[in-house]
């Protein structure tokens, strides 16, 4: 009888899940603990995040253009700004097709002659309906993304139609810039 | 003089096969418990506070997986994303949508939007995105094919079993980098395999391990 009640006890005691559901708050996760329900803490005032010199140091900066710089951007530029933007810059993203209002094109005479910190600057904080992606793109890669912006407008050249150089340049048709 | 009836030899066979094969029998079904859907959680669909659809937002119209779940290549979580972010697009599009309503409230009035954990892993569990990610295991590997679910099931079992199919011989499952952040599973024959595990320096050396899982 003794054996079997202990046969018991180690079968139940299988039921258990100390292990499985820690008294840890893991990522997200919910607590009464707080008024708001969440474990996350909201940080003190004044806290300086972990990187966050690094990150200003970074902002303040612009990297040296590489080829490897322009790719990064290039792929960040596809995953944050395309949506709205284009694949190249144009204007005619997806959720613009979709209603959103449509952005200025990078291809435009004003955004060309702007400077490489306006597109910084839009990026951080954000520029009308845009809104600012600062806490999804980290300095570098925005860097990185103002090097593709520069690409996209070098690949689409203006030149004048009475320009020689425009005998070089294959045509699609009529409408080039 | 008689004391056991005929029947009594039939109970007493019974009673021995119960005695002998119940333990096994009593094995085997909790061992088909704790594999069935039931348990693992595979396929199914929790209640979400806004029937978020992945397939409308990744195949429909592009978007990309790291737009929202930005931490996925650098850290061990993908990330929900922040309120935030579903008002990018939706402080200009469907503003007035009942469905939304939800969004636009947490946004307003800084409450959380409760999203509901669709995979979940043990808490002795230390999975990271970043390195699946980095070494060519896709999105879709794991999560299915998002681009088809109009709301979000787990699509895979998460249990030690099948974690460790993938770390006897990970071949089969790793992807082109162009493949990785794809709504949909890419086919791929035979032949890539061998060329994606020297691409991401990949073998199965140490990654049964205990301590690649368990701290």
């Amino acid at each position: 009888m003794k054996a079997r009640a202990l046969l018991l006890l180690i079968a139940l005691s299988a039921c258990r899940e100390d292990m499985e559901q820690q008294r840890k708050f893991s990522y997200l996760e919910p607590s009464t603990l707080w008024a708001d329900g969440t474990s996350a803490r909201p940080s003190v005032e004044g806290t300086v995040a972990r990187g966050a010199v690094k990150a200003a140091e970074e902002a303040a900066a612009p990297p040296p253009v590489t080829a490897d710089l322009v790719a990064l951007g290039r792929e960040r530029f596809d995953i944050f700004c395309s949506v709205c933007h284009g694949l190249t810059g144009e204007g005619d993203g997806r959720v613009v097709q979709r209603g959103f209002p449509s952005p200025p094109s990078y291809l435009s005479a004003r955004l060309r002659a702007a400077p490489a910190q306006h597109f910084f600057d839009v990026m951080t904080h954000g520029y009308g309906v845009m809104y600012p992606y600062a806490d999804r793109v980290p300095p570098q890669e925005r860097w990185a993304i103002v090097a593709y912006i520069r690409a996209l407008q070098a690949a689409t050249p203006v030149i004048a139609a009475e320009s020689p150089a425009r005998s070089a340049v294959p045509t699609g048709g009529d409408d080039d810039r | 003089m008689q004391i056991f009836r005929a029947s009594a030899d039939t109970m007493l066979r019974l009673g021995l096969a119960v005695v002998l094969l119940g333990p096994f029998c009593a094995a085997a079904f909790g061992m088909v418990v704790v594999r069935s859907n039931y348990m693992t959680g595979e396929n199914q669909t929790p209640i979400q506070p806004v029937p978020f659809s992945h397939a409308h937002h990744t195949a429909e119209i592009g978007i990309d997986c790291r737009y929202c779940h930005t931490g996925v290549e650098k850290s061990a979580r993908a990330g929900i994303p922040p309120t935030k972010t579903c008002m990018t697009c939706h402080s200009q599009l469907w503003t007035n949508a009942e469905m939304l309503a939800p969004v636009r409230d947490s946004f307003v009035n800084g409450t959380r939007l409760n999203w509901v954990a669709v995979n979940t892993l043990p808490d002795y569990v230390y999975f990271d995105h970043s390195i699946h990610v980095a070494k060519g295991v896709a999105c879709t590997t794991c999560h299915g094919a998002v681009g088809n679910m109009k709301l979000t099931r787990q699509a895979a079992p998460l249990n030690m079993g099948w974690c460790l199919e993938c770390h006897r011989s990970p071949g089969g499952n790793l992807s082109p980098p162009s493949a990785i952040f794809s709504p949909f599973p890419q086919e791929k024959d035979s032949a890539e395999i061998e060329a994606l595990l020297s691409h991401y320096h990949v073998s199965n050396a140490g990654l049964t391990d205990c301590s690649v899982c368990h701290r």
